[in-house]
């Protein structure tokens, strides 16, 4: 979709003429922490700004259509689907993804968890799901599987790995609890990317 | 996607400015305006990858400051057109007070897609008609005068009531279920100045414009929605019956509210009912809120109100099975939302 379509379809039946090169836009966004200017043409989503022009291609294109999830992405630590927003709609915000979420070779504890639950198997919805685990436990709304399920049916996963994703969702929830009653400066300071 | 420019403005006179000139084109909903506003862009967008909508300009209206959900001098409460529709939900005014309209809102989508998409932005959505998304085929309601893709063709998911011949398709909005029930009011701005439009008078039926959803003008802008003082927490519920149990939309929906009185809440004072998934717009039907007043809060005087709400209702080769379902369906909130026991 990073392309114009000038091909004919119903009700526009005249072949349009090439469209010349589009007019391209400044957008400043901080990418998983560091400030990044990009020259996007305002069709652009904020999904493939990502893909094509960050080499961050961690987040994934499953529909482009807002129905699977794998584009998941923080936005000021709110879990959004990159494919249905445009680039120059995030001006000035932060842009968390896959990619930033660890703190140098140490996972992020939702990654960890993944891995130990083994709640994957293609690995291609992993990057939305775990966004946007971690973006549900910041909105702080879950606390039975059912909520888990219910707040995280946003993802789906052809490989039918949900009840190991719930386990791992469930742990990292369980810890973060356990870990608010020891420090209450932690509870604020739980998942959502390095700040 | 076709190309496009884009604007942001810094003002509501700025934003009016940008689509001065199209009110001849219909609702921004309809036709192609040449210039559409852009909210939370999860309808808009993926239209426009569908190449269904190709506006040549997108004006920006999300940083316009509409985003604050605020009490009212009559006691109601005023939700902006730029709220996020997650924020709405969870509101703590919105979810003590409107319970049905939280509940409504967090059936619709997913958590992302909530976090994104506004109120305004929600009750200008498009149908999800198969046909209409699918360019190749003929859709009156896309390109006006080409013929219905979905009557004769699939129509599992269309409409059972206000059809009409020119189209079958349904809003698929759950929010604007609870706020038709709700009878809100939407707050607009244009080149004519400020305007109220009842919740009921928003959306349309298909008639011989079905490519017309809303009656609100391609030149004026959503500010807010109002909710008027009562909101039926204590008896009141959103039902929705859909292919899963989550993020998929309505087949058909109920949002069900009761003002009970009378010993241990037995003998129904007032409804409202509207239901979502069945025709173009929400739909309610005053005729049967007024037959259930006074009637005592039972399965038989529910099932009654069904019926009756579904006297005209008209199936198709595929939907038939929706009058049924709609019955079922409206039993079950009116039980639930009076606390009858139901089976
Ligand atoms: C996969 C998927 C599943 C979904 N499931 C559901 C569901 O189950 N239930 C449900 O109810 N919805 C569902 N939705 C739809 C979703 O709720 C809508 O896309 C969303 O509410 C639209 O809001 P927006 O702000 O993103 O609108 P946009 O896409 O930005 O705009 C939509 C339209 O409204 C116009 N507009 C927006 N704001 C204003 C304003 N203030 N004044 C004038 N015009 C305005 C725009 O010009 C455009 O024509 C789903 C969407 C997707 C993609
Ligand atoms: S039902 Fe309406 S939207 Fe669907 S194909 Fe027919 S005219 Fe188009
Ligand atoms: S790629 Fe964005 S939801 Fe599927
Ligand atoms: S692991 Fe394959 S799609 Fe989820």
């Amino acid at each position: 979709m990073s392309q114009p379509t000038g091909s004919a379809s119903l009700g526009h039946a005249q072949q349009q003429p090439a469209p010349p090169p589009p007019d391209l836009v400044e957008v400043t966004l901080t990418i998983n922490g560091s400030p990044k200017t990009l020259h996007v043409a305002p069709w652009t989503s904020l999904l493939d700004a990502l893909r094509l022009q960050l080499d961050l291609t961690g987040t994934k294109k499953g529909c482009d259509h807002g129905q699977c999830g794998a584009c998941t992405v923080l936005v000021d630590g709110r879990r959004i689907n990159s494919c249905l927003t445009l680039a120059v709609m995030q001006e000035g915000r932060a842009v968390t993804t896959i990619e930033g979420l660890a703190r140098g070779d140490a996972l992020h504890p939702m990654q960890e968890a993944f891995v130990e639950h083994d709640a994957f198997q293609c690995g291609y919805c992993t990057p939305g799901q775990i966004c946007s685990a971690v973006g549900m436990l910041e909105e702080g709304r879950a606390t039975t599987d059912d909520d888990i399920r219910e707040l995280m049916s946003g993802n789906l996963c052809r490989c039918g790995a949900y009840p190991n994703i719930v386990a791992a969702i469930r742990q990292v929830m369980d810890a973060q609890a356990t870990d608010a009653k020891g420090t209450d400066a932690k509870a604020t300071n739980k998942a959502g990317g390095p700040s | 996607m076709r190309a496009f420019s884009y604007d942001r403005p810094d003002g509501v006179d700025a934003a009016l400015r940008a689509v001065a000139g199209q009110a001849e084109s219909g609702s921004p909903g309809s036709a192609q305006p040449p210039v559409k506003f852009v909210a939370g862009g999860t309808n808009l967008l993926d239209l426009m990858k569908a190449d269904v909508m190709r506006p040549d300009r997108l004006v920006d209206i999300s940083r316009l400051g509409l985003d604050g959900i605020e009490e009212t001098d009559g006691g109601g409460l005023r939700l902006g057109a730029l709220a996020r529709n997650a924020d709405t939900a969870y509101d703590e005014r919105v979810s003590t007070r409107y319970p049905m309209l939280s509940k409504a809102i967090l059936a619709g989508a997913s958590a992302q897609l909530r976090n994104m998409a506004t109120n305004g932005g929600n009750l200008l959505q498009r149908t999800r008609c198969y046909y209409f998304y699918d360019t190749g085929t003929p859709c009156n309601k896309r390109e006006p005068g080409t013929g219905c893709g979905a009557i004769g063709g699939v129509n599992r998911i269309h409409a059972i009531l206000g059809a009409s011949d020119q189209c079958i398709a349904v809003h698929p909005s759950d929010m604007c279920v609870a706020l038709a029930a709700l009878e809100a009011e939407v707050r607009v701005t244009g080149p004519r100045g400020e305007r109220v439009i009842p919740f009921a008078e928003f959306h349309r039926l298909p008639g011989d414009t079905p490519q017309i959803d809303s009656t609100l003008a391609a030149d004026e802008l959503i500010t807010a929605i109002d909710l008027p003082p009562q909101g039926f927490a204590a008896h009141s519920t959103y039902l929705k019956v859909r292919d899963r149990a989550s993020y998929a939309f309505a087949l058909v929906s109920v949002a069900a509210a009761l003002e009970l009185e009378g010993a241990n809440g037995a003998t129904i004072r007032s409804a409202r009912l509207a239901l979502g998934g069945v025709a173009h717009k929400p739909w309610r039907d005053r005729e049967v809120e007024a037959e259930l007043a006074g009637k005592p809060a039972s399965l038989e005087t529910f099932r009654d109100a069904a019926r009756l709400l579904l006297r005209e209702a008209k199936g198709r080769s595929h939907n038939a099975f929706k009058i049924g379902l709609a019955e079922r369906a409206i039993v079950r909130a009116l039980a639930e939302a009076a606390g009858v026991e139901h089976p």
